[in-house]
């Protein structure tokens, strides 16, 4: 059959990427690993010392590690909040896009959460967090909700990954050692691309998609509740599950922009990776980035304007001590992807991709804005000498152990491209598929 | 102040004592208290028998040399869930006596082993506004009716007793610190690093003494209930020389703050006792009389020690004393 052929072509087209490690990959793997074992030995530091080597003192006691959580977990719910979506969605756009999307959504729910380990000073009893259950506690529920959504986006990826492996099992001219083949043959789970198989696991998909995205959105919103319940002046806000749904996707659509134009330019995939690509990325970022910004504004300017004693000493933090980083987080950080995105001669793929970095520092330091400051600024003043303990600074530890994260997120995206396809050859298939269908029905109806 | 109905309530410590000796541990420790009083340290003879009410009710007699023991009637983490029965503990602190004198920080730290930084009790300087005169605002924490930090505890080491206390079980805080930022007073720290003194395994570890405290884990003020047991004030209560604080029973509705004893819903009604950010609606247990006509002028407040002086730089009045170069 002519599909087959077309399968064979294919994953010939891809085997470079799949077979062989270039230097420039062997060199990227090894600083990845370089980074993350110093991150290695500031964990154990932390592990020994205590928390005492973070900057992390009595008032601000939730750091980078918190923001990283944040940050890390955001983008998780937004890929799968998107690639939920586009999986509704009919266009032959979206296959070059869907796995990138998936592949990041299920590395940063893993990474996420272990910075949120790294806050807890007795990991020795972390057990006790199922021994001693309290349901009441919004952190409960928060585990609650990344548990799910992790088993979710796992199952989910899985399932696209199903007629990709049987591909990569059925090939014989791929030149991968034998255990990678052993592998694909379990995973792959007997999957012979029978009509009646791709219409059952078209529909399982389907399923997923839709679970994939409640659970996107009620773990969001646990997240934003983590803050917002309680009754720091600058967390206990009604708008926070909201306004975290939409900074989350400002972020995760950035990411996924980023990634794309890496990959396209690393491996070389301008074929699949197209302008219109990030156009239409662009655009969503776009959207996003109008509803961040008037979401940002409505948070602050309604504790401007009504000015409550604790939310003006809030303010005047952000506007003394902090006010660069507040100008780049919530003005630079919006202003410009906006123009970028909105001026159509902008739209170059180099300036949306510089549009997505500036959006997702500047959201970065959003969150940060949104810990630190309030924490330093609690009802009753900080009466203290020790200026640790009146404002936070990161130590050395810390943000080893945030580029570890960074690190081990593209060490593993480098790892799972190597394993299967980064643009679903199954997609292509069914794309094609789709074609010589509509192709015959056209004749038929012609001939007719 | 000068209110009959008070003095009429008012002797000595003693009747606070009285209100303790109902529950069963308390009736033993309570005694071993008074023992301790009538007897010098050194003659712990033998031989004298006292009689004792048993938690199952009955009525024992016991050698007092063995009731000298007992005062560590060591509260296991299960028991301290439990609290005193019939008891809702209630502090008032009176804030036109308070003139930083550091007492009670520095009782509740020696009783607490704490370091120099570690306060369970802070005071602090408030100036409500510019108008305002500035006042000294002892602090400990307020265990409120409505905890936040309970609430938002994933495990349940802090949680909230029957007679209204609100303590932490340092063997079960995995350190998340969720109660630290969920609490609107500040009133929680947490040990960042190890120190020699949490291997002082001498004294058992009980919620109720906070002692020893624990690497990775939250401590706070715990109202001292391993004195309450005894019938005795809490330590900051006990050594403040101003007699500011004062500490008692809602249900028996008396505090006293050792020199005084007075009816609690008086105390507040007459001196328009208020709870510190009361719109909060945390419900608060601890009640504060406002700073008028106050017994000290707020620059006694500023001791020796520079360190402690140097908190207070950025309140306004501070920074205007400073300027006219008063301190």
């Amino acid at each position: 059959m002519n599909l087959n052929n077309r399968k064979r072509e294919l994953v010939k087209e891809f085997s470079p990427m799949l077979e062989k490690t270039s230097l420039v990959s062997k060199i990227w793997i090894g600083f990845l690993i370089a980074i993350i074992l110093v991150g290695l030995y500031a964990f154990i530091l932390q592990v020994i010392k205590g928390h005492e080597v973070t900057g992390m003192r009595d008032n601000v006691v939730w750091g980078v590690y918190i923001i990283n959580f944040i940050f890390f977990v955001c983008i998780s719910y937004s890929g799968a909040f998107i690639s939920g979506i586009l999986h509704f969605l009919k266009t032959p756009l979206k296959n070059s896009v869907s796995r990138i999307i998936e592949i990041i959504t299920v590395l940063s729910i893993v990474i996420g959460p272990v910075f949120i380990l790294l806050c807890i000073g007795r990991l020795d009893r972390l057990h006790y967090l199922f021994l001693y259950p309290r349901i009441q506690s919004p952190i409960t529920w928060d585990i609650i909700a990344i548990i799910t959504d992790l088993f979710g986006c796992f199952i989910y990826l899985y399932l696209t990954f199903i007629p990709d492996l049987a591909i990569l099992r059925d090939n014989d001219n791929l030149k991968v050692p034998n255990w990678r083949k052993k592998l694909y043959k379990f995973l792959a789970m007997n999957y012979q691309d029978t009509p009646t198989q791709r219409e059952r696991l078209h529909k399982i998909t389907k399923t997923m998609s839709t679970m994939v995205i409640a659970l996107a959105i009620v773990a969001y919103t646990v997240l934003a509740w983590i803050f917002s319940l309680t009754l720091q002046p600058g967390w206990n806000s009604t708008i926070f599950a909201p306004y975290f749904i939409i900074a989350g996707l400002y972020s995760g659509v950035g990411v996924i922009i980023i990634a794309m134009y890496l990959i396209r330019k690393y491996f070389k995939l301008e074929k699949y990776l197209v302008q219109s690509h990030f156009t239409w990325a662009g655009l969503v970022l776009l959207v996003i980035a109008l509803l961040y910004a008037y979401f940002t504004f409505s948070e602050y300017f309604s504790k401007w304007f009504s000015h409550k004693i604790h939310d003006t000493d809030l303010l005047n933090t952000l506007f003394t001590r902090y006010f660069w980083q507040f100008i780049f987080a919530n003005y630079i950080g919006v202003i410009v992807p906006l123009v970028i995105l909105f001026v159509k001669k902008f739209r170059t793929i180099k300036a949306i991709t510089f549009a997505s970095v500036v959006a997702v520092l500047g959201l970065w330091l959003n969150r940060y804005l949104i810990v630190v400051p309030t924490l330093e600024t609690p009802y009753l003043p900080i009466q203290d000498t020790r200026p640790e303990y009146i404002y936070y600074s990161a130590t050395w530890v810390e943000w080893a152990l945030s580029l570890t994260g960074v690190a081990a997120f593209f060490l593993f995206f480098l790892l799972i491209i190597k394993f299967v396809p980064i643009i679903p050859i199954s997609g292509i298939i069914d794309n094609e598929r789709d074609e010589l269908e509509k192709d015959e029905n056209l004749n038929k109806n012609l001939t007719e | 102040m000068e209110n009959n109905e008070n003095k009429k309530g008012g002797t000595d410590r003693r009747k606070f004592l009285k209100l303790g000796l109902l529950s069963s541990v308390t009736a033993v420790a309570g005694t071993s208290l008074v023992s301790n009083l009538a007897t010098d340290e050194e003659s712990k003879t033998s031989g004298e028998k006292i009689r004792l009410l048993t938690p199952d009710g009955k009525m024992v007699e016991v050698d007092a040399d063995n009731i000298n023991k007992y005062p560590e009637a060591l509260i296991t983490p299960e028991e301290s869930r439990k609290g005193i029965p019939n008891r809702k503990f209630v502090m008032v602190i009176d804030l036109a006596k308070c003139k930083n004198a550091r007492k009670c920080v520095e009782s509740c730290q020696k009783a607490h082993k704490l370091d120099h930084h570690e306060e369970f009790m802070k005071v602090q300087l408030i100036q409500n506004n510019e108008e305002g005169s500035p006042y000294w605002f002892p602090k400990p924490c307020f265990h409120c009716d409505e905890p936040p930090c309970v609430t938002v505890c994933p495990t349940g080491a802090t949680f909230k007793r029957d007679d209204g206390i609100v303590l932490i079980d340092n063997d079960r805080c995995i350190g998340c610190k969720f109660c630290i930022t969920s609490c609107p007073y500040s009133a929680r720290q947490f040990n960042w690093g190890h120190k020699d003194k949490f291997d002082d395994k001498s004294q058992p570890y009980s919620p109720e003494t906070s002692v020893p405290a624990a690497e990775g884990t939250v401590m706070k003020c715990d109202f001292c209930p391993d004195l309450l047991r005894q019938g005795e004030l809490p330590h900051c209560a006990k050594s403040c020389p101003m007699g500011v604080i004062y500490f008692g029973d809602k249900n028996e509705d008396i505090v006293t703050n050792g020199e005084e004893t007075v009816r609690f819903s008086q105390l507040i009604n007459d001196r328009g006792g208020y709870r510190h950010l009361e719109h909060l609606g945390t419900k608060p247990n601890v009640y504060y009389l406002p700073a008028t006509n106050r017994q000290f002028p707020l620059e006694r407040g500023f001791g020796d020690d520079e360190e402690i002086n140097e908190r207070y730089k950025n309140v306004p009045y501070v920074q205007e004393l400073k300027k006219q170069g008063k301190i």
